[in-house]
């Protein structure tokens, strides 16, 4: 049995420019309104009246990049009515385009999002992880574009090995639903699922 | 949809009725059937892989975003398959030259260039200017056209009716781009010309009153300081990828150093570095500076002796000759200068909005952490009264001893290393005349009126250079004159017609009157704003149809190496777009000087093996043309960071600075003899028009900035679908602001003045000051029946009031109001 593949995300390395969701689109030739990579702004924080002067309390900013998660646990594969969803021997999560038939089970049970409508082709999709250029040799395009090489893949057990387990930044979900296939390191203002006091900003990555 | 599919619909969706006179042969599927018979497919250029085998060639992102990248695309039967990042090997990258990775707009490169608003054919109006009726033409018929325009023209009003308009859509070395344009333009009999930029007119003028000159340590230098100060400084976002500012400011965020972030926003800079943010009132910097100063003056925190030793006119003691009492900036900050009042933290914080203690924290740490970079950004200049800003930092730098050090900095942008590469060459401009690059309108309206003393017109052209040749106060020949207003705008790859230039609805007014400016010919890849108020429109060629040669400093913000890329041609051009050289050498051709023009340049490789010659002749090791072509770059390393003013610092008797002292001149004598009470001859705060202290709040209570956005460099990148979904337009607004209006986060609002109207969606976010707003430059005007602009172009808004002395756009310095939809 192959490792299970993951991605890594470095929070402290990440500008929210989104180049890795671009690079995605441009790859996977992926129309407007489909997005594998989303990346979330994540904000907290308020301004107060300090003796006349408004001032800011704990605002904080950071964002975080994310895709399918390629799960231990995939909820997707085990709600679709027509066994569409296949987990390879490395763990990369499939939709076989020729057996779904578009009822989109699979995104209303995915806690992240990740499976979405192709209007175009009618089917279900999400990021495959770039297995052609895996299977090559290659890294998925939005590890490859990172301008500040704040993204890694590779074997799940190696990466956690390196960095952690921190897999929930907020806004992501407590990873206890799906076992998520993924490492974050957070920077000093990221919050957890569990104390997650900000709000997500950016309405176009709902 | 297959990258194919996408190209299908973007033919599809335009050029149905069209003939094409290419022979297009490779067919994209089902392209030509959809398009009704006509043989439409794309062709793989000469000498390209067989049928169905993929090539990577390198091409460049080669905007005006003030950074530069390297990109390589895949291509395969004449069709761009996907971006793939700079192919410099992973293990030949090292810490002095790390790949240039494209950022998020360089990614998206393939969308551009299939854009379904590519411009397909000449164009002519047929409709009033501005109302977007076009006709199609051949190209025979649009350069005849120009050129007996540009004939008649010349025979009544003479060459100096002639404008180049500021346009950088399209910033690379050549051979196309704007050189070649000029070049037959001067053989023409010349245009007037322009100094100055849109990004940086004050610093370009200001700047060598103070330094003499730009030297700003290189960028990889600040991973050697232990704090970084920045003063709007956004690099993140404006210089995002590849190894440009953005990139180091990461790396050094990763070492451990520490940043600082004066900012009236919470920027993507911010929060990447992890900095402090200390959220400032727009246009209040130079209050910041003073009262900082004060506070190392009353705390004996700054070096007295390297302000003894290097400057003039710090305190009275180095006060230049002649120079009055009380003038230096040590009697401004304590009370004994013109207005009498001491530069607290207390006067500060009722300016800047930062509280008294937290100034006075700032400038405790700032002169006690060593080696510390102050940085600059544009952004602050690019305000009513921008030039005070620009000298007012470098002081902080000098003060606190970082000046000329490792780590340190000159309270100037950073600079970085070069690739000397030929250019083409461009024969001298027979009109001695130019203009400040954002007053055009003026010379369009009021030409012949416009003087050296107030509008600080000049004699010959120096481009962006805005110090080169006459200074905007030493003028040899102050009856200088025009001798006619704008009759003829070239505009090339340019939106500064309309969109990147103030106030749209004034602009808007002085185009549509065509008795006065009778021609503009716009030479764009796309119907961008500018375009449609254009006379003649002739479809360009994308980086990707065309063989160019790019350099990558950009304007030098990066480490110390530099780099030349070859951008190869990888399709052949779209529809029937055509490249500079040959527009250029058809209209030379008929004016009756093409064998001058040429002058034994028969191909476009003669152009380019001239360039290479050139870079030969500085670095010994560039490449043949044949062999760059082959590897499609050249890295040059730079060694050590580059540190600014080093020589000056260790002795500045023997290596003065270029300024009238050759010290760090605080006190301008130069400055001092214009007498302008906007001009002063110490840097200063002054309050500024539809700043935070102006009465018009009361009528407009928000302060609205234009800032640059990561989706796209200044107006180009906007016609990419992609880009569009990931970074939206929007007004930033504070909670407080937005609540007090029922505004909540993605509602549409209505932002207005007295100049316009924006409609917009509002990002309501504790990241920027309450009272100030922000909205990103750059989204293309349009106009609804109403006149209302719907897509939210910030220029709707802004001001034709240009700087005291650079003339330079005050793009940030607005006052509206936020209303609900």
């Amino acid at each position: 049995m192959a490792k299970q593949l993951a991605f890594y995300v470095d929070i402290n390395k990440c500008s929210g420019c989104k180049a890795c969701q671009v690079a995605c689109k441009d790859k996977s030739s992926l129309p407007v309104g489909v997005r594998w990579r989303r990346v979330f702004q994540y904000e907290g924080g308020e301004w107060i009246d300090q003796s006349g002067q408004m001032i800011p309390s704990n605002v904080y900013a950071y964002s975080v990049s994310s895709a399918c998660m390629h799960c231990a646990k995939p909820i997707c594969m085990d709600v679709c009515p027509t066994s569409a969803i296949s987990k390879r021997d490395d763990g990369i999560v499939l939709i076989n385009a020729d057996m779904c038939i578009g009822c989109r089970y699979c995104s209303w049970a995915c806690p992240y999002g990740a499976p979405q409508f192709n209007e175009e082709l009618s089917v279900m999709t999400k990021c495959d992880m770039c297995h052609d250029l895996v299977d090559m040799g290659e890294r998925p395009a939005c590890v490859e574009a990172c301008p500040y090489r704040a993204m890694d893949f590779g074997a799940l057990d190696e990466l956690q090995a390196k960095h952690g387990t921190f897999a929930d930044p907020a806004p992501l979900p407590d990873p206890s639903i799906t076992e998520p296939a993924v490492v974050y390191t957070p920077n000093k203002v990221t919050k957890s699922s569990r104390n997650a006091n900000g709000r997500l900003m950016n309405l176009e990555e709902l | 949809m297959t990258q194919n599919n996408f190209l299908t619909k973007a033919l599809n969706d335009t050029v149905m009725t069209r003939r094409s006179f290419l022979k297009w042969s490779a067919a994209i599927g089902g392209t030509a059937a959809l398009a009704g018979g006509v043989d439409f497919g794309l062709k793989a250029i000469e000498g390209a892989a067989a049928a169905g085998e993929e090539q990577t060639l390198t091409v460049g992102c080669y905007h005006n975003c003030g950074g530069r990248c390297i990109l390589a695309t895949k291509v395969k039967d004449g069709t761009l398959q996907r971006i793939v990042p700079d192919p410099t090997p992973v293990e030949e990258e090292t810490a002095e030259v790390p790949r240039a990775i494209p950022c998020v707009r360089g990614r998206s490169q393939i969308r551009r260039v299939y854009a379904p608003d590519r411009l397909k054919y000449p164009l002519k109006r047929v409709g009033k200017r501005g109302e977007g009726k076009f006709e199609r033409i051949s190209w025979e018929e649009a350069l005849d056209t120009i050129a007996s325009e540009m004939k008649r023209i010349k025979e009544s009003y003479g060459n100096e009716a002639f404008y180049f308009n500021y346009a950088w859509g399209v910033t690379w070395n050549g051979p196309d781009g704007s050189s070649i344009i000029q070049r037959m333009l001067n053989l023409f009999g010349g245009y007037v010309g322009y100094y100055g930029t849109y990004s940086e007119a004050a610093y370009g003028v200001a700047m060598p009153y103070i330094l003499g000159g730009y030297t700003g340590n290189s960028a990889d230098d600040v991973v050697n300081s232990k704090l970084v100060l920045l003063l709007g400084d956004n690099s993140l976002v404006t210089r995002s990828g590849g190894d440009n500012g953005g990139y180091w400011y990461m790396k050094a965020a990763e070492k451990g150093t520490k940043f600082i972030v004066v900012d009236p926003m919470l920027t993507d800079t911010v929060a990447a570095t992890q900095g402090e943010w200390i959220p400032i009132n727009p246009g209040t910097d130079t209050a910041l500076i003073a009262a900082m100063a004060y506070v190392m003056v009353k705390e004996n925190l700054y070096d007295k002796e390297f302000m003894a030793t290097h400057a003039a006119g710090f305190d009275e003691s180095t006060l230049p000759e002649g120079a009055p009492r009380n003038s230096s900036y040590m009697a401004y900050l304590t009370g004994k200068g013109y207005d009498k009042v001491e530069k607290t933290p207390e006067w500060a914080a009722a300016i800047t909005g930062i509280p008294a203690e937290r100034i006075a924290n700032l400038a405790r740490e700032i002169a006690s952490v060593k080696p510390c970079a102050i940085i600059q950004c544009w952004g602050p200049q690019r305000r009513a009264y921008g030039e005070q800003f620009v000298r007012a930092v470098p002081i902080l730098a000098a003060m606190t001893g970082n000046f000329g050090i490792s780590g340190g900095n000159t309270g100037q942008l950073p600079g970085g290393g070069y690739c000397p590469m030929g250019g083409i060459p461009v024969p001298p401009n027979p009109v001695q005349i130019s203009i400040p690059c954002f007053m055009w309108p003026d010379f369009v309206t009021r030409g012949t009126e416009m003087t050296v003393e107030k509008d600080y017109i000049r004699g010959a052209s120096t481009g962006w250079n805005a110090t080169a040749g006459d200074t905007t106060t030493t003028q040899a020949n102050k009856d200088l004159r025009l001798k006619s207003n704008m009759k003829f705008m070239w505009n090339h790859g340019g939106n500064c017609i309309i969109n990147q230039h103030a106030d749209v609805n004034y602009t808007r007014k002085v185009l549509e009157d065509d008795s006065k400016l009778e021609m503009i010919v716009t030479v764009e890849v796309g119907m961008t704003p500018s375009a449609v108020y254009s006379d003649i429109i002739l479809p360009g060629t994308t980086g990707f149809e065309v063989d160019n040669i790019i350099t990558g400093e950009g304007h030098g913000i990066k480490g110390n190496h530099a780099w030349a890329l070859y951008n190869h041609k990888v399709i052949e051009p779209m529809f029937e777009a055509k490249d500079d050289v040959w527009i250029a050498e058809q209209l030379a051709e008929r004016l009756g000087f093409g064998d001058k023009f040429r002058d034994g340049h028969a191909t476009r490789e003669d152009w380019m093996r001239d360039m290479v010659a050139g870079a030969q002749a500085s670095v010994s090791n560039f490449p043949s043309l044949e062999e760059f072509k082959e590897k499609g770059y050249f890295k040059l390393p730079g060694g050590k960071p580059f540190v600014g003013f080093e020589a000056f610092r260790a002795d500045p008797e023997a290596n003065p600075l270029g300024t009238a002292t050759g010290k760090i001149e605080i006190y301008s004598p130069v400055l001092a003899n214009l007498k302008n009470e906007e001009i002063p001859p110490i840097p200063i705060y002054i309050p500024e028009w539809e700043g935070v202290s102006d009465p018009l709040r009361e009528k407009y209570p928000l302060m609205m900035m234009t800032t640059h956005f990561i989706a796209r460099s200044h107006s180009t990148f906007e016609n990419v679908d992609i880009l569009r979904e990931a970074h939206p337009q929007c007004i930033w607004i504070n909670p407080l602001d937005a609540e007090a209006r029922g505004i909540k986060n993605g509602d549409t609002v209505k932002v207005y003045n007295d100049r316009g109207i924006v409609h917009i969606p509002a990002y309501v976010t504790n990241r920027i000051r309450p009272g100030t707003t922000n909205i990103p430059q750059g989204a293309h005007y349009t106009p609804n029946a109403d006149g209302v602009d719907i897509r939210g172009c910030g220029n709707t808004l802004t001001n034709y009031r240009p700087t005291p002395m650079a003339k330079g756009f005050t793009a940030h310095t607005n006052l509206v109001q936020v209303e609900r939809l």
